[in-house]
């Protein structure tokens, strides 16, 4: 029984992480129709970035509490730089072109970030622990969890309700709406399509480094942590529909829970369990989880 | 359409002279080029696809199967000669795509690119937590014979580059060939418009099966080639890195030229050599900028540089 | 005579929205038929149902007495019938020869799928070489079908279509999107070809000369329905076709009733 409740926990746990991350993918697809896959990449960034900030800010001798925020602004940082500068100085050149085409333009921009980051950091591990640590433990009966688990649950939770709340609550999700639905009649209507992107892409970015910035204090920061990350997150937002973010919440529940269920019964297949979820999901409900309807063609 | 003719006769003096140079290469070069060879098959393969309208971010899968294939065919079945090792390995991996193919081949796109990407990580995974086949170590690979002469010491080592040589010789004339047939003309047309080809009465879904398993029948044969010249073999072959870099070459040589991938493929080993050398946390970036130039400004490749220039000559 | 093609009951439902409602029709060998109607009155859904792009909820389609209800186009096509598109369906990377030699390619491949070419019967090469000339697409032999005009582009569909040597061709607006002094040109010269063939044609177009001018017969559509058929003179004097598909106020008087 104790095992079962672990498997839930973990798996919610496990979630949570990726839901951050996948939210920001989903979005960057539903939006401008952009696999990313230099998604890894921010995430690593906003890791290196909150190692960085942590280390400074713990250094000067300043309060331990204070590290939260300088993972808070790590993700701030990274996304507000990397999203606009890749966004206006490379992406904006290449819309219009094949779906494919702007999959095969992020790969490159992963592949130049993997040895930014290289280049900026160097090849030693980053560890920055203590913001893990600073909360104490969650007793759950014969379970016990570092309270950051928690954090990292009620921050997916945030960004979950903040989404939904943008993008159906505001003038602004409209907007976004209306572009995901159709970019041309959109912008015939007047509307920024350019500014939606820019936005968008940022608002991505942000995440994936959130996620990053947030397991920053859980792992030894890397250089080459981005490179599972993104293909995870494809299976999240695959299975759950490229493009919904509630898809991605019930994508990232069931990589999670299935992940945990691997790792706690069946070791030997957790690492293939997850992209065989993947593929039977494509075979199957290749829109994902959550389908939309499609028009007529001829 | 291929604008450029590889006559057999091209094919065949290209051929002459990638053997003739091999006693002069010294041992080193003689093994980048082995590797580029096996690589520039999995490019073709891909090449093909792409003609086909397909990016397969998954060759890394059938790479790995030929690999895999050649290694356990030696140590399960006893082969002990590099060519029906090398055999066994595009089989197999042929066979995967022969059975895989019957669900990818609905696919296309993104949709497409990730469910090969989706198969192939299933296989890293299968292959790291398999400890009879080495798990994340692998094992290593080594032919006894070459067709029938000793594979030991320098003698097995141009063996393996004569048997990559002929491997792509064979390989690049049969596509060649194929792509001007009948059949083979339908990539094209698969890729501009499927319903078109549908209405005239031909089945897109069998072309796409086919191409799907001669692409991974070229892959595994790569593999195999790679396991025979490296002498080991291990699951990262099957990860999505592997793939990308195969999609990198492709892109790097364009869909234009049979010949072009191994082109490709040795500007990468090479680029990647000098990087390691000189400046080893540069490499992939000098990848994604050169990838980003092509994409961007070369749609065809870095062929069509080559065939600009030939053009403006008349 | 005996119909060549028969629907009986023909529909199609999407959900809520019914596309094609208990379609009835015989079309008799070597008739020029058309098929007019509003937009999204059924006609091209008509097209799709009997070629087997779409499924029909309910009905059947019976070309030379055999079901071919259901069948995929490709099936279809290879029984002989071909259609040609509303937006015209070539291969924009391909020359307007290479168009022609991989349809007919295609044509010629039957069920040997790695035979060479058929023996007998003109080189490939050749055969394509005389469809460009039949239909006038010579000159633009080696431009890339992507940046043919529009009027040429639907010319390559319809030459496409009429290579596989149906017995019975669909075409799906053939005049739309071409210049009106190009129109009569095109379709000359496309019934020209299909007389020499012995095809059974039917077209849909919303240009009531053309209709006039080519038909035999008429099918008018509305909602899903045909609410007339029969001669040209009888159906576009038909009060309801007057009203609902060629609009009352049709200031054209010169060529009505006859």
């Amino acid at each position: 029984m104790s095992t079962l409740l672990a498997v839930l926990v973990d798996g919610v746990i496990y979630a949570s992480w990726l839901f951050i991350i996948a939210a920001g993918l989903t979005i960057i697809y539903g939006v401008m129709r952009i696999l990313n896959m230099a998604h890894g990449s921010f995430y690593a960034l906003g890791a290196y970035a909150a190692a960085s900030l942590v280390g400074v800010w713990l250094r000067g001798g300043r309060p331990p509490m204070g590290s939260y925020a300088m993972l808070a602004l790590a993700a701030i940082l990274v996304g507000v730089v990397a999203g606009p500068v890749i966004e206006r100085g490379l992406l904006r050149f290449a819309y219009g072109k094949d779906e494919v085409v702007l999959v095969l333009i992020t790969y490159a921009v992963f592949l130049i970030l993997e040895d930014a980051v290289k280049l900026a950091w160097g090849v030693e591990s980053y560890f920055v622990t203590e913001p893990y640590g600073l909360l104490g433990n969650l007793e759950m009966g014969p379970l016990s969890y570092p309270v950051y688990s928690g954090v990292l649950v009620l921050v997916a939770v945030a960004v979950g309700v903040a989404l939904r709340w943008g993008i159906y609550g505001t003038r602004y999700g409209k907007l976004l709406t209306a572009v995901i639905h159709d970019r041309e009649v959109s912008a015939a209507l007047g509307i920024d399509v350019g500014r939606v992107y820019l936005v968008t892409f940022t608002l991505g970015t942000m995440l994936a480094a959130a996620g990053g910035a947030l397991t920053a204090p859980m792992v030894s920061v890397v250089p080459g942590m981005g490179v599972e990350v993104i293909v995870l997150a494809f299976a999240v937002v695959v299975i759950g529909g490229l493009g919904s973010v509630p898809g991605a919440a019930l994508g990232s529940l069931v990589v999670g829970l299935v992940r945990s269920a691997a790792v706690h019964w069946l070791p030997q297949v957790e690492l293939f369990s997850i992209y065989l979820v993947m593929a039977l999901v494509l075979a199957f409900r290749p829109r994902g989880l959550f389908v939309a309807a499609e028009a007529r063609k001829i | 359409m291929i604008r450029r003719r590889w006559t057999t006769a091209g094919l065949g003096i290209a051929l002459v002279a990638v053997v003739g140079v091999a006693p002069l290469l010294p041992r080193w070069s003689l093994f980048v080029v082995t590797i580029s060879l096996a690589k520039g098959l999995v490019a073709l393969g891909l090449l093909l696809l792409m003609r086909t309208g397909l990016v397969s971010f998954g060759q890394g899968l059938y790479y790995a199967v030929g690999a895999y294939a050649a290694g356990v065919g030696a140590e399960a079945l006893h082969l002990s000669d590099a060519v029906p090792m090398v055999i066994l390995g595009a089989l197999a991996a042929a066979a995967v795509a022969l059975v895989l193919g019957l669900l990818l081949a609905r696919y296309r796109a993104i949709f497409f690119a990730m469910l090969s990407l989706a198969f192939s990580m299933i296989l890293y995974g299968v292959l790291v937590k398999t400890s009879a086949f080495g798990s994340t170590d692998g094992f290593n690979v080594a032919p006894k014979s070459i067709l029938g002469f000793a594979a030991a010491g320098p003698a097995g080592r141009f063996g393996v580059y004569g048997v990559a040589a002929l491997c792509a010789f064979g390989a690049t004339l049969g596509i060649d060939r194929y792509l001007r047939s009948k059949l083979g003309r339908l990539a094209p047309a698969v890729r501009d418009n499927e319903l078109r080809v549908e209405y005239m009465g031909a089945s897109v879904r069998n072309v796409v099966h086919l191409h799907l398993v001669l692409a991974a029948a070229l892959a595994g044969l790569g593999g195999a080639l790679t396991a025979l010249a490296v002498g080991h073999v291990d699951p990262e072959m099957a990860y999505w890195t592997t793939s990308g870099e195969f999609v990198f070459i492709a892109i790097l040589s364009g869909t234009s030229s049979v010949a072009a991938p191994f082109v490709g493929a040795l500007l990468l080993e090479l680029l990647r050599s000098f990087a390691y050398e000189h400046a080893p946390n540069t490499w992939q970036l000098v990848m994604g900028v050169a990838m980003l130039g092509v994409i961007l400004f070369l749609p065809e490749g870095l062929w069509s540089l080559f065939r600009r220039r030939v053009r403006s000559a008349t | 005579m005996s119909a060549i093609l028969e629907t009986t009951g023909l529909t199609k439902t999407f959900g809520a929205i019914t596309a094609a409602s208990d379609l009835h029709v015989r079309i008799e060998e070597n008739t020029v038929v058309g098929l007019i109607g509003g937009n999204g009155a059924g006609k091209t859904t008509f097209i799709n149902l009997v070629t087997g792009y779409l499924r029909p909820t309910a009905g059947t389609v019976r070309f030379e007495g055999r079901d071919i209800t259901g069948l995929p186009p490709r099936r279809v096509t290879r029984l002989g019938i071909c259609r040609s598109f509303q937006i015209p369906q070539v291969f924009d990377s391909l020359t307007t020869y290479e168009n022609v030699l991989v349809g007919l390619g295609i044509v010629s491949m039957g069920r040997r799928a790695f035979a060479g070419s058929a023996p007998g019967g003109p080189a490939p090469e050749a055969a394509a070489e005389q469809v460009l000339t039949r239909f006038r697409l010579d000159a633009y032999r080696d431009e890339l079908a992507g940046v043919l005009p529009e009027g040429l582009r639907k010319l390559l569909d319809i030459a496409m279509a009429l290579a596989v040597k149906p017995r019975i061709l669909l075409l799906d607006e053939p005049t739309s999107g071409v210049s009106a002094d190009e129109k009569f040109g095109l379709m000359d010269l496309v019934l020209e070809v299909i007389r020499e063939a012995g095809v059974t044609v039917l077209f849909v177009e919303h240009d009531m000369d053309i209709v006039r001018r080519y038909t035999q017969r008429i099918l008018a559509f509305y909602e899903g329905r045909i609410i007339a058929d029969g001669s040209p003179g009888a159906v576009l004097a038909d009060a309801e076709v007057r009203r609902l598909v060629v609009g009352e106020s049709e200031a054209d008087v010169g060529g009505a009733p006859c």
